[in-house]
Parts: C-alpha cells; sequence; structure tokens
C-alpha cells in the first residue's frame, strides 16, 4: 500500500482515454464502476474540450455485482456501437473491473460486431496512465497498420522527396497541441511532408497509412516509442527520438531528421529564434549558477535539464523523474550533471528531495508548483500533470525555436528580477519590498497567509549545532532565496569540525570555504 | 405539523408521475467525493481511503487546487503485491495508517473510507477499524464508511458517514428533555443563521451533525429531535432513529418556503406559538423574498431540465417553480427517497417527469429534443452542451455554495441566473 495524497499519473485506463479521446472515429467501451466517470472532467474542464469524450462506462452498482455485470458490458457495447457508429471501438476494464474479471475481450468478441474491436489488457495496480496510453497507441498501430506477409523490404523514396510521422502527441497533452504546429514547421522547412500526425486527430483507418511515410518522429517518448519499434521491426521505418525541447535539442532533432530525409541540415537559425540573444544578453548574467530542482516526466526533465546547464546558465541541483520507464535516460542525464538521480512517484519523496536540494528555483509539475507555494521557492511548470491553466488560449509551445522563446519567459519570469534582487541584498528592513514578500513583479504585497515568513522551513530539521543570537541575525541578511543553503552549508561546515556553536566567524569561514 | 405548515402547500395526493428508471451509463460522481467538504467540516478527522490509484485520481482531480494545502485526506493505495493477500493488506494499512497518524498527530478522528475495489475484495474496513482504535485509542478515535461508487453516489458518501457517526454519539441522560439535532452538512455561516433562529424560538439545546470537531459529537437519545438539513440522509436518518430520536419530516431550508416550512416543523414539535413564530421569522422571510424577487423576471418562464447529481434536484425544483417562476423540464435524481421527499413532492405540481438513476445518452436525447433555456448538469456534461448552444449551470455548485436559509435564498436563485446573464452579456458570437 502506498499512501497519497497526490499521484503524478492516473491508472492506465485514463491513458487509454486519452488516445481514444485524441482520435476520431474511435470509441472506448470502458468497464467500470459508477462513479468513475470522474475523468470525463479531465477532458472536458481541464482541456476544455467542447465534445464528450468517446467513452460508454458501464458504470455497474453492487446490486449488478451478483450475476449480471457481464451482460451489462454487452449492452453498453451493443449500443455504443450502434449509436455512435465508430470505425472501431477498444474494450477494457478499469481497476475494479479488473477484480471482478468479467472478460471484456471475450465478451466483446462474442458479440460478433461489424467493426473491429480492440481488447486492451491494462493491470492496473501495477501500470499506470502513461504506459495506458503506450499500450493502447500500440495496440491499435499493430491493428491497423499490419504488416504485409511475407514481408516485403522497405526502400526509401529518394532523398528530398520523403515524408514522415509525427507520433505522440496527445489529449491532455503538456502543450501537445502546439508543439505539433511548431515540429511541423521545422520538418516542413527541411522540405520533408508530415505524411500523419497520430494519435492526436488521427482514425483508425488513416493509422493504416502510417507504413506509407519514409521513418517516423516520435515526439513523445513516454507515449509512442513502443509504437514506434514496431512499426521499424515490422515496416522498417527508422525513427528519430530526440524531442525538440530547447535549443541544441532542435538543432540536433533538425540534423536526425535531415539525414534520414536525406537533405542538408539548415544552414542557420532562423529569425524568430530570440531565446539565444536573450540568455546572452547581460541582463540574463544574474541567472548565472541559479540553482534548479528538475522534476517531470523523463522527455521534458531530461531536456529541462539541458537547457538550464547549456542554454540558460543555471546549476542543475536536482533532477528526477515519476516515469519509471524511462529512468535510465534520466540517470544518464543525471550523471552528466553530476546530482543523484530520484526516480519516484512518491510526491513527499519529491518534496524531501526539494527541501535538501534549497534549490533557487523549482521545474516541475502542478505537484511541484503546490510545494514551491509551499516553500516559497520560484517555480513554473514543465511537464505532465498540470491543471487548467497550463492549457492556455495562447500559442505556447515548448518545442523547436518559438518553445525556446516561451521557455525563455516562462522560467526566468518567477524569479526575483535583477535590480530588485540587488536591493534587497543591500537594504534589509524596507518595510514595503523586503523578503518576507514575493517579488514585486508578481504584484502580491505580502505573504500568503499560513506561509511561514522565513527559510526554517526549508532546513532540515535535524540541527547538530546551536547558533548563537548574532550569527542567526547575521544568517538573515543573507538574501532569501540563498539563505537556507548558506544555513545548511554553514552547519555542515561547523559539525565537520565539532564546533558547537555557530558564531558570526564560523558564519563567514563557512562561506569562504564554499565560496563557489 | 399545524397552523405553522406553509400556507401554499398542496394537497398531498399531487404527487408526481411514476418516476422513468433507466439503466445505462450513470454519469455521476462517487460517494468519495463527499471528502471534500467532510474533511472542512470536521476539522481534527483525517480521511483516509483504502483504494486504488483511480480513487486518488479522483480525488486531486476533483479536489484541484486544494491538494496544495495538504488537505485532511489521502489515499491508501492497493498495489498488486496487496492484492496477493488478506493478511498482508492488513498489515499494509496498519503501516500506513501509523505513517499518517505520525506526520499529522493532530488529527483525533481517523475515518476510513471505503472504495470499490476495497469492496469488490471484500476488504473489512470495519474490523480494521477495531483493530486501529485500539492500536491507536485513546488519542484517536477510528470509524469507517463507505463511499465506494458501486454503493454511493456523490452526497451519499455524507449519508453513510453520518450514519457511522450516529453509532458513535454519546447518549443523552435518561432524565434529558427534549432537545433539536440539524443532521446534514451545512456551510458555517448558514449553521450559525439557523442556530440564531432556533435560540431566538426558544427550541433546544440544538446540535449539528457532524459537529465541527470529533471531540464535541452531540449526544442521542429518545428526547431527540431530529431535522434533516440535507435531503440525501437515508442511510443516516435510520441510524439516529436506531438511537431512539425522532426524524421530523419537512421540507429542506430551500428558499423562503422551504426555509419556514423547515424550522416550522422543527417549531410545531416543540410546541412554539405560531404567533411567536412568525414574528420571530418574518424579517427573514420578507428578505429572502426580495432577494428572490430580484432575479424572478431573469428565471420567470425559463424551462430547466435538471440532470441527476446530488439529490437535492426536487427540491431545487421545487424553489424554481414556486418561488422563482420557472417551468421544470425534467427532474433527475440520482435515489428518490419517497418519504424524506414527501414535503417536497406535494410542493410540486403534478405532472413533472421525474427521472430516478440515469442512462446519461438517452437522458441527453430527452434534454436535446426538449431545448430547455437551462441544463443543471455535472462538470462531464456542461461544456458539451454549452457547445451545442445549451445553457448550463454546474450542479456541484449546489453543494459547495452557501444556498440553505433565508439569507441565502436570493444567492440560491443568482446561481441560475449566472450563466443566463453571462450569454446576454458576451459578444462573442456562437
Amino acid at each position: 500500500m502506498q499512501l497519497t495524497v497526490w499521484t503524478y499519473e492516473g491508472p492506465p485506463h485514463v491513458g487509454a482515454m486519452r488516445i481514444a479521446a485524441s482520435m476520431r472515429g474511435l470509441h472506448y467501451v470502458l468497464h467500470a464502476p459508477q462513479g468513475d466517470t470522474y475523468a470525463d472532467l479531465l477532458f472536458t474542464m481541464i482541456e476544455r474540450r467542447d465534445t464528450r469524450p468517446p467513452v460508454t462506462y458501464t458504470t455497474f452498482k453492487a446490486q449488478d455485482l451478483g450475476a449480471d455485470t457481464a451482460e451489462i458490458f454487452k449492452i453498453a457495447c451493443r449500443d455504443a456501437v450502434e449509436r455512435f457508429q465508430p470505425e472501431a471501438i477498444i474494450v477494457g476494464a478499469s481497476c475494479t473491473a479488473e477484480l471482478i474479471q468479467d472478460d471484456p475481450a471475450g465478451l466483446a468478441a462474442a458479440l460478433a460486431l461489424p467493426i473491429p474491436v480492440i481488447p486492451l489488457e491494462l493491470p492496473s495496480y501495477s501500470k499506470k496512465e502513461n504506459w495506458g496510453a503506450a499500450e493502447t497507441f500500440y495496440r491499435l498501430v499493430r491493428t491497423f497498420a499490419a504488416a504485409a506477409q511475407p514481408k516485403t523490404v522497405r526502400s526509401m523514396r529518394p532523398a528530398g522527396e520523403r515524408s514522415c510521422n509525427l507520433l505522440g502527441p496527445t489529449s491532455l497533452g503538456f502543450r501537445h497541441r502546439d508543439d505539433i504546429v511548431e515540429v511541423r514547421k521545422l520538418v516542413e522547412g527541411l522540405g520533408v511532408a508530415v505524411n500523419l500526425v497520430a494519435p492526436l486527430g488521427a482514425s483508425p483507418s488513416d493509422l493504416a497509412r502510417l507504413p506509407e511515410a519514409d521513418f517516423n518522429v516520435v515526439l513523445y517518448p513516454e507515449i509512442a516509442s513502443t509504437a514506434a519499434d514496431w512499426l521499424k521491426r515490422n515496416h522498417g521505418q527508422p525513427f528519430v527520438s530526440i524531442p525538440p525541447i530547447g535549443v541544441g535539442a532542435t538543432a540536433e532533432f533538425l540534423t536526425a531528421v535531415a539525414e534520414l530525409a536525406g537533405v542538408p541540415p539548415p544552414a542557420a537559425a532562423p529569425t524568430n529564434l530570440r531565446m539565444p540573444w536573450y540568455s546572452r544578453s547581460i541582463d540574463s548574467t544574474y541567472l548565472t549558477g541559479k540553482r534548479v530542482f528538475i522534476f517531470g516526466d523523463a522527455t521534458h526533465a531530461v531536456a529541462a535539464a539541458r537547457i538550464a546547464a547549456d542554454e540558460l546558465g543555471f546549476v542543475v541541483c536536482g533532477l528526477g523523474t515519476y516515469s519509471r520507464e524511462f529512468a535510465r535516460d534520466v540517470r544518464a542525464a543525471a550523471a552528466h550533471h553530476g546530482v543523484e538521480p530520484l526516480i519516484s512517484d512518491d510526491h513527499l519523496a519529491v518534496e524531501d528531495a526539494i527541501i535538501a536540494a534549497q534549490p533557487e528555483l523549482i521545474l516541475g509539475t502542478q505537484m511541484e508548483r503546490h510545494v514551491a507555494k509551499r516553500l516559497r521557492i520560484p517555480c513554473a511548470v514543465i511537464s505532465a500533470p498540470v491543471h487548467v491553466q497550463d492549457f492556455p488560449a495562447r500559442y505556447s509551445p515548448q518545442m523547436g525555436h518559438e518553445g525556446a522563446n516561451v521557455l525563455f519567459d516562462s522560467w526566468v519570469h518567477p524569479l526575483m528580477m535583477g535590480l530588485e534582487e540587488h536591493l534587497l541584498g543591500m537594504f534589509r528592513d524596507d518595510f514595503e519590498f523586503n523578503d518576507t514578500v514575493a517579488p514585486s513583479h508578481l504584484g502580491h504585497s505580502t505573504a500568503p497567509a499560513g506561509v511561514a515568513p522565513d527559510e526554517s522551513t526549508l532546513v532540515v530539521l535535524d540541527r547538530p549545532v546551536a547558533w548563537s543570537g548574532d550569527a542567526e541575525k547575521e544568517l538573515r541578511k543573507i538574501p532569501f532565496f540563498v539563505r537556507g543553503k548558506a544555513r545548511r552549508n554553514t552547519e555542515r561546515f561547523a559539525a565537520e569540525r565539532g564546533l558547537h556553536t555557530i558564531t558570526i566567524e564560523t558564519l563567514y569561514d563557512a562561506k569562504a570555504h564554499y565560496s563557489r | 405539523m399545524n397552523a405553522i405548515t406553509p400556507p401554499r402547500t398542496a394537497p398531498a395526493d399531487h404527487s408526481p408521475v411514476a418516476p422513468l428508471r433507466q439503466r445505462g451509463q450513470h454519469e455521476v460522481f462517487c460517494g468519495l467525493t463527499s471528502i471534500i467538504w467532510l474533511h472542512r467540516k470536521v476539522q481534527d478527522a483525517f480521511f483516509l481511503i483504502v483504494g486504488s490509484r483511480t480513487c486518488a485520481h479522483l480525488m486531486q482531480s476533483a479536489a484541484g487546487v486544494m491538494i496544495f494545502a495538504e488537505p485532511r485526506f489521502g489515499t491508501a493505495i492497493i498495489e498488486e503485491r496487496d492484492l496477493a493477500g488478506m493478511a498482508d493488506l492488513h498489515e499494509e494499512l496498519d503501516r500506513v495508517v501509523a505513517r499518517l497518524l505520525a506526520r499529522r498527530p493532530e488529527i483525533r478522528m481517523l475515518v476510513l473510507v471505503g472504495s470499490c475495489p476495497s469492496e469488490v475484495i471484500k476488504l473489512d474496513l470495519g474490523k480494521a477499524a477495531e483493530r486501529l482504535a485500539r492500536l491507536h485509542a485513546p488519542a484517536t478515535r477510528v470509524m469507517h464508511f463507505s463511499g465506494s461508487g458501486i454503493e454511493t453516489t456523490f452526497t451519499q458518501g455524507e449519508d453513510n458517514f453520518l450514519a457511522s457517526l450516529a453509532r458513535e454519539l454519546p447518549a443523552t441522560d435518561a432524565s434529558a428533555g427534549p432537545s433539536l439535532m440539524v443532521a446534514g452538512a451545512l456551510p458555517d455561516v448558514v449553521e450559525d443563521q439557523f442556530r440564531r433562529i432556533f435560540d431566538a424560538l426558544g427550541i433546544g439545546p440544538v446540535s449539528f451533525l457532524p459537529s465541527r470537531a470529533s471531540t464535541g459529537l452531540p449526544p442521542i437519545g429518545p428526547g431527540t429531535r431530529v431535522l434533516l438539513a440535507q435531503p440525501y440522509l437515508g442511510e443516516a436518518a435510520r441510524a439516529l432513529e436506531a438511537r431512539g430520536a425522532t426524524v421530523l419530516s419537512a421540507p429542506f431550508p430551500l428558499g423562503e418556503e422551504g426555509t419556514t416550512a423547515w424550522l416550522g416543523a422543527a417549531a410545531a414539535a416543540f410546541g412554539v406559538e405560531p404567533g411567536r413564530f412568525d414574528a420571530i421569522t418574518k424579517a427573514g422571510r420578507r428578505r429572502a423574498r426580495e432577494a428572490v424577487a430580484r432575479h424572478r423576471a431573469e428565471l420567470e418562464g425559463r424551462r430547466v431540465f435538471l440532470f441527476p447529481d446530488s439529490q437535492l434536484e426536487p427540491s431545487i425544483a421545487r424553489f424554481l417553480s414556486r418561488e422563482a417562476g420557472a417551468e421544470i423540464v425534467e427532474i433527475g435524481s440520482p435515489y428518490l427517497h419517497r418519504q424524506h421527499l414527501a414535503g417536497e413532492l406535494a410542493l410540486l405540481s403534478p405532472g413533472i417527469p421525474f427521472s430516478e438513476g440515469q442512462d446519461v445518452d438517452r437522458q441527453l436525447d430527452r434534454c436535446r429534443a426538449a431545448r430547455p433555456d437551462l441544463a443543471v448538469c455535472g462538470m462531464g456534461l456542461a461544456n458539451p452542451l454549452e457547445a451545442e448552444g445549451i445553457a448550463t449551470k454546474w450542479s456541484i455548485e449546489l453543494v459547495f455554495t452557501p444556498v440553505q436559509g433565508y439569507e441565502q435564498a436570493g444567492d440560491l436563485a443568482e446561481l441560475f441566473v449566472r450563466p443566463l446573464a453571462r450569454r446576454a452579456a458576451l459578444k462573442l458570437g456562437a
């Protein structure tokens, strides 16, 4: 059993639902108890969808458990096919239906429906949302893009005439809507045609056209890498799996796509790419060495770490993911940045790691936004799960050149603006502009109620040494966002030297010792 | 009931037609969602759901940004290895509870909440609660109830919680005289308003269930008269009656008329002089009527279709039709408790179609065919209906907003006016 108030991913059937809701002409019949229809709200409220998701739930109740839940499932299947006239249906069970073992696959097969039925096996007690989405997409691709028998050897079109598929974008994905616009621009800019985007916007019969492309572009490995692997094995389609998030990653992505397309990579960066100059301009100097803690799905976390270190000049002080399936990538990135990887879906462990790392900026999910607010650390959201504010009306991709511009703005914005940060370091007792209030460009004049006004919440509770009154006072003169780090360093310094009391001297000795 | 009965009561034989009962997809919340308001009402309680990742995901999706505040609820997620053997499951639960209580030592009442998975595998939460109570008494009381979707719809979670609380209440002294208990979680401000009115009427002692702290559970006994503040308390009423209390029959305190009849039921039971009742409630009744009148022009003649959600629907329909002049197209309710609704049904004009339970696709067909001016529905349906050109009022707000009593009658009407006013205000095209 795992105690939780927050889960980074929903159950796997929510992943399947995301695939169904992404596509056209596909319906999902889900064997589930009454109440599981809450998932519709994710689509109608968070994503602000204007139609009901194409999901029929059996919503069985206790009195149905006696005998006829299987019959309820069969009726729901038949009714859904008749009413919605889909090209195909997927059928499966939610966690409770998995326990009663009605076998949706067998029941649906027995109905002899006039359309393809794809049964899903999604183990709810061991797998999660992204796995469910990847598995569902893979099953659909297998079904509708079946390989020719016997297998034919694939030959690519001539260089310069090749096309690709964009795989991975889904409903409820973090900025998927705008990412595909941006990536399409990148790919077509190389003279490569986009054969199909899937699953978002595709129908089952569209999936049959997947093999017509010369290669695949995997935008979100959490969703599409299983399907891309299968397409490679069965249709000989190579794939690029470099999510183009950040300036460097976008350049590598373009090089890799150009190579598969047999065309030269672009010669120069486009004029709309402003992020590199913004980051080099002198107002960004104070960003150098800001310590940033990064957590999210593996794709966004690894991409963010690279941007933070190489493109914004931050120092990565923590890196982790909840995507166990991609833990290896995150471990490699963590080793590169010299930090311990955090592979966990326990939000309390993530909070502990943030407290221990003492970051000046957190890049995370909706949950890290909550943690950051409590700890009063600036934060930007880089990954699902997210709430309604991260499905904005405006164009806001993360990928490609415009995506890099968006990232610069949204990550730098939460930080204290440069001049204000300097003045706070000089004059500590201003009645309006002091370190118990949020940065003034964020418009809040006082600290939110119930939030501790200093760094004490940021510090490990087990303090080995005592602070003298003078030293404690001196510590308060250090700017808020680095004070926690200073406190911890000084305590470590004192403990290592067997000191029992920290004086002003100790504080400055430690500062000199750890100075970077 | 005597002279205090409201003047406009229709004859009792005007009960509505037999409800339409259809079996299909129910687009409703499960009882777990009640925890979202219960954990705020009972401030020293922690609600621990024993369930699956779906339950945890439901709670965070429904509770949205409240998660940030470290809420007094959580989920013990059952994992694959827990399903291997039941003994293991109980040990795991003990471990999770120990960790939780160590983290939140201020918790005085731990409530284990059953879910669909825990009910289907027949995990005995009653036994677990007894065992955990032995481990953690006297610091923490441990209780249990089911909020599973297979057994409960939305507000029925509170019903089950109150039923389990009823069994925990201390007994009144044998010598105790009559007392009044108001059952059903109410917003604090509404609770205080009602308390002032009962004081003025000389009715007392008055207690509210649930109480704001688990350490202040009100006593119950044969002298206790129970007034149900919410229509969804079938189990709780039964449990309170089993403790010797008498449940008073009344419409529910929505709108001026409902509130007067509701207060009147208590006044009658406590022998309050009609003259005194009129004098005490006069100002409130006038304010409620005035406040509703300001919205009446906007609602008069509007055709309203109510989808099932909270069991508040018949009372809402009664208020909208009788006090705001709306025309009711269909009243959907997840469950119709005939006995508790008798007062409401008597006030509704005969012939209004009722539906109990749901087949959401067929109900949507009826709604589209009727083209109502306003559909009262859940958030899974609201935006899709808006996109089809049908104005909606999302129904969950009726549970999360102070709407009961005289002072809130205008606010209640305004909730239905707002979506209509917004449509009139926006100059954005389709």
